[in-house]
């Protein structure tokens, strides 16, 4: 309950790096049509909505990009089989080219290949240590059934004393460790 | 004598019995949420079942494609009955103690972890596809699964006791896993279900290591089992599993009015 004659201040203030791609995409009014150049750099305005870091280029999810007839087509790739941001993430990516100008653009999912954290790209792996997650180590095609992964490093302190919490973590593609030299919990993007 | 299927109706039935049995023991894990003993314990239950439902999802989307009666995914999944429903028994059964969840999701991660392994070889693109994702998450399923079964069985005396009690009373719904109708043995001539000799090898296999390793009794190959799963005959528990998890679509049709 407000008390009276208090007068709450104002606490939205436009956000720096908005969520919303389509609000990140200036408008295209030049009329011209976009490149394939431009459409990769359009896309990479636009975040995974639950690790806001990364771009979906930078996730590797953005799998190609096509022209049927005069529709563009964006096969995207989703992370995990339950992941629930995979139709946001549709809806996004077409309304950021919308925005850029293309009209009608078609997102096709695709489950083969595989979504692999081997298509994080070197960028997006920068991006998310210093987020505060650690990223995939090792290749995926090296991870064994009941094997663990190799030594995690810290995404804080760079320490390899590491020790993990839990296999999984906040979302499905993240496992929960410590860090036993800074004490400070986070999160380890899962090698798959 | 039922009618013998058409290859289509064969392959419908098979991806049914996949995208129930992930459903189901979704639907089970799902009820754990808010009540997991740890919270690194219910966010790692919640996310296998996240898993598992869109594993589900991929499943009835390629049902739906073949359904004579095109009903979609949704209508499969929410608006069957419990005598259609093809989940494997071990799925539907009740949480329990920790040592039943664990030792239930056990038993089914080693049986559904071999029979992806099979089907991303299947002849099917679209059946391959959604196996090799799907394997890689269960893969780590699987993995937290047998870790559970040895710290609890190789733990203290009441978590060994407890696990020994579990590994045992859920061992009788195990014979369905690895015991093939003759639609899975037609489709396993054709490479579009595992090997039902392979599989049961593989799955035996690995149960005998997991528990041997958990110091946990090895059970009866021979012992008698429930089957029934594959021609619609549930355990008492599936009618109350659907009351809960359809009503909503059954009171309020698709949801689509709020």
């Amino acid at each position: 309950m407000q008390k009276p004659g208090k007068t709450p201040k104002p606490t939205a203030t436009p956000l720096e790096n908005p969520m919303i791609a389509s609000d990140r995409v200036p408008a295209n009014v030049s009329g011209e049509p976009l490149n394939e150049d431009q459409i990769w750099q359009l896309l990479q305005e636009v975040k995974d909505p639950e690790v806001p870091a990364v771009s979906v280029v930078e996730l590797g999810v953005v799998r190609k990009l096509s022209w049927q007839d005069q529709q563009l087509v964006v096969d995207v790739t989703p992370t995990y089989s339950g992941c629930p941001a995979t139709d946001l993430i549709e809806e996004l990516i077409a309304e950021a080219l919308m925005q850029g100008g293309i009209r009608n653009p078609k997102i096709k999912r695709v489950l083969t290949p595989a979504w692999t954290t081997d298509w994080i790209t070197p960028e997006g792996r920068e991006k998310l240590r210093k987020f505060g997650i650690a990223p995939p180590q090792g290749s995926a095609s090296k991870m064994s059934l009941l094997g663990h992964d190799e030594q995690i490093t810290c995404p804080h302190c760079g320490s390899k004393h590491t020790e993990q919490v839990s296999e999984f973590g906040s979302t499905a593609c993240k496992a929960l460790y410590r860090c036993t030299d800074c004490l400070e919990p986070f999160d380890y993007f899962k090698c798959i | 004598m039922t009618k013998a299927l058409t290859q289509q109706q064969a392959l419908q039935e098979y991806l049914l019995r996949l995208a129930d049995s992930n459903l189901i023991i979704s639907q089970r894990l799902c009820e754990l949420c808010g009540k997991a003993p740890a919270v690194e314990e219910e966010m790692a239950l919640m996310n296998v079942a996240l898993d598992l439902v869109g594993q589900a999802r991929n499943w009835y989307e390629y049902a739906a494609d073949l359904d004579e009666a095109k009903r979609d995914a949704d209508t499969l999944a929410f608006r069957r009955d419990a005598h259609d429903y093809r989940n494997l028994l071990l799925t539907e059964q009740p949480n329990g103690d920790y040592a039943e969840t664990m030792a239930r999701q056990f038993y089914f991660d080693v049986w559904h972890y071999f029979t992806l392994l099979s089907l991303i070889d299947a002849p099917d693109e679209r059946i391959a596809g959604i196996a090799a994702k799907a394997l890689k998450e269960v893969t780590y399923h699987l993995r937290r699964s047998s870790a559970w079964v040895k710290r609890l069985g190789d733990g203290t005396e009441e978590s060994h006791q407890r696990m020994e009690v579990a590994v045992e009373s859920l061992w009788r719904f195990t014979g369905e896993l690895i015991t093939p109708d003759q639609v899975e043995l037609d489709l396993a001539a054709k490479g579009l279900a595992p090997n039902p000799e392979q599989l049961a090898a593989d799955w035996k296999g690995m149960v005998k290591e997991v528990l041997t390793e958990a110091t946990l009794s090895l059970q009866d190959d021979d012992a008698w089992m429930h089957l029934g799963s594959k021609k619609g005959i549930h355990t008492e528990h599936l009618g109350l599993i659907l009351a809960e998890m359809q009503f909503l679509q059954r009171a309020y049709p698709d949801a689509k009015t709020w």
